[in-house]
């Protein structure tokens, strides 16, 4: 699985950081980073956390096929 | 006992991500969302920010109607609960019993008003969307405003305003805003933002009255002051919305009181929200926020713990809210009830420096971090609270914070020079 980040929503309020800080984090400019995009099964719960914590609902899971 | 039937009172963010977690847990039976307002589930965060400062077309809801209808949520928006029953466990709505296994409150908080002045025209809160839609048109006609009250909504409206080129005066009754939300240190750094911009604030001034015939003309103050307005938007906070909960048996003290899984001491009832006041075990303190993140996480917990309440789990957060101003992003993770307040990065007396961060202390504990345009820093710091983290370990990261800023702006000139 990938996770996705929609730069045209996201606002790098960081809270997807707080949740998953492997996957995620914000720059001085206020830019969202995405420090990697594939996901373990391990890693999931805390990817889907900062998922559903996106005020802005800037990211997603993407299956892959 | 498997719960059939769930209700949710109130259709924002913590009723939908409610029903939602519903679904998602698996719940297969009837769910009813009921809300007092007739739109579909919106977002208030930019109805003082961007959806007030910019002109988009379409309000920002969560979700389309289609998109509900495929969870199979009964809707009935536009009907506020006007009572509820928890011996025979209905939902009123006026005369109608909606029956409910499991029920999720989320029905917020409503603006405070001045009293006095519902019956003037260009008059008002800022909490809706039509609240939202009516001040952006007043707004764009370029009407005189007054904003009352410092707080966030008010400074985001006076921000939003001046982006549209319309002059505004704020009035705070106290003598530094956001003592309450930031401390006074940086209450009054934060305020400065509002000179720094061209807006004019004043502080430790009441309003004596707010005057017009039919549409309001002046705002009145303590001192004798006369301001003309066309528009007023106050914003003077918020009260949990539990009138409707009288006599049901719930406890209200400063909104409803909930344990740690947000359950209300009533069979099957659960709350979540700007209604909730629960017990954060994370904090170890009784709590009630109005913030976008504990009304969509709470949601979501609170739904989960109706549905399956012998195995419900407690809600702990470290609190997170942010809050934008002219170009400047505000945002606050923890608690701002501290011992000592310590600016460990920028200086607000400085019109060059344009980040700040400051540290909350409690005993021995960071208990709260406040950045202005701190955005890369913030969330580090809501990773250390949530782990419990020293004062003495809190410090030690800013000065390995600062430490490293300065390099890599070292490191960019000799770029830049090279």
């Amino acid at each position: 699985m990938k996770v996705e980040v929609d730069y045209d929503k996201c606002t790098g309020l960081g809270i997807c950081e707080s949740l998953a800080p492997d996957f995620f984090e914000v720059d001085d400019n206020g830019d969202l980073i995405l420090l990697k995009a594939d996901v373990t099964d391990a890693e999931l719960g805390e990817v889907e956390e900062a998922i559903n914590g996106c005020p802005t609902e800037a990211l997603r899971l993407h299956r892959d096929s | 006992v498997t719960v059939s039937r769930v209700v949710v009172v109130g259709a924002s963010l913590a009723g939908l991500r409610a029903v939602e977690a519903a679904r998602k847990a698996g719940h297969e039976g009837p769910i009813t969302l009921i809300g007092a307002e007739p739109h579909l589930p919106y977002d208030r965060p930019p109805l003082s920010k961007a959806f007030l400062a910019e002109d988009a077309d379409e309000p920002p809801h969560f979700r389309t109607e289609g998109d509900l209808r495929a969870l199979d949520v009964e809707l009935r928006l536009g009907t506020p609960a006007t009572g509820l029953d928890t011996t025979r466990q209905v939902v009123l709505i006026g005369s109608e019993e909606v029956p409910y296994d499991a029920l999720v409150i989320a029905t917020g908080a409503d603006a405070r008003h001045l009293p006095g002045t519902e019956e003037l025209d260009g008059v008002f809160a800022l909490r809706t969307l039509d609240d939202s839609l009516a001040v952006r048109s007043a707004l764009d006609a370029g009407a005189r405003t007054v904003v009352i009250g410092a707080g966030f909504i008010g400074s985001e409206v006076a921000s939003s305003a001046a982006k549209r080129g319309v002059d505004v005066t704020i009035i705070e009754a106290l003598p530094t805003p956001l003592v309450r939300a930031t401390g006074t240190q940086m209450g009054a750094a934060i305020a400065s933002l509002h000179s720094r911009n061209g807006t004019s604030l004043r502080c430790g001034v009441g309003v004596a009255s707010v005057e017009g015939s039919g549409r309001v003309e002046r705002v009145v103050l303590t001192d004798g002051t006369i301001i003309p307005a066309d528009l007023v938007v106050v914003g003077v906070g918020v009260a949990p919305n539990v009138a409707w909960l009288e006599g049901s048996g719930i406890t209200v003290d400063n909104g409803i009181v909930c344990d740690e899984t947000l359950w209300t001491g009533v069979p099957g009832v659960y709350a979540a929200g700007d209604v909730a006041s629960w017990h954060n075990p994370t904090l170890d303190l009784r709590q009630r926020m109005e913030n976008w993140t504990a009304a969509a996480e709470q949601g979501a917990a609170a739904a989960r713990n109706a549905l399956d309440p012998a195995n419900a789990r407690p809600y702990g957060t470290v609190p997170y809210f942010w809050s934008d101003w002219y170009d400047v992003r505000i945002q606050f993770v923890g608690e701002p009830g501290a011992d000592e307040v310590l600016l460990v990065d920028g200086d607000p007396s400085d019109p060059d420096s344009t980040r700040w961060i400051a540290l909350y202390r409690k005993g021995e504990r960071l208990i709260g971090v406040l950045t202005v345009q701190g955005q890369a820093e913030i969330m580090k710091y809501r990773g250390l609270i949530m782990k419990g983290a020293s004062w003495e370990d809190a410090i030690a990261h800013a000065d390995k914070r600062r430490a490293l800023a300065a390099d890599k702006a070292a490191a960019n000139k000799m770029a830049s020079a090279g």
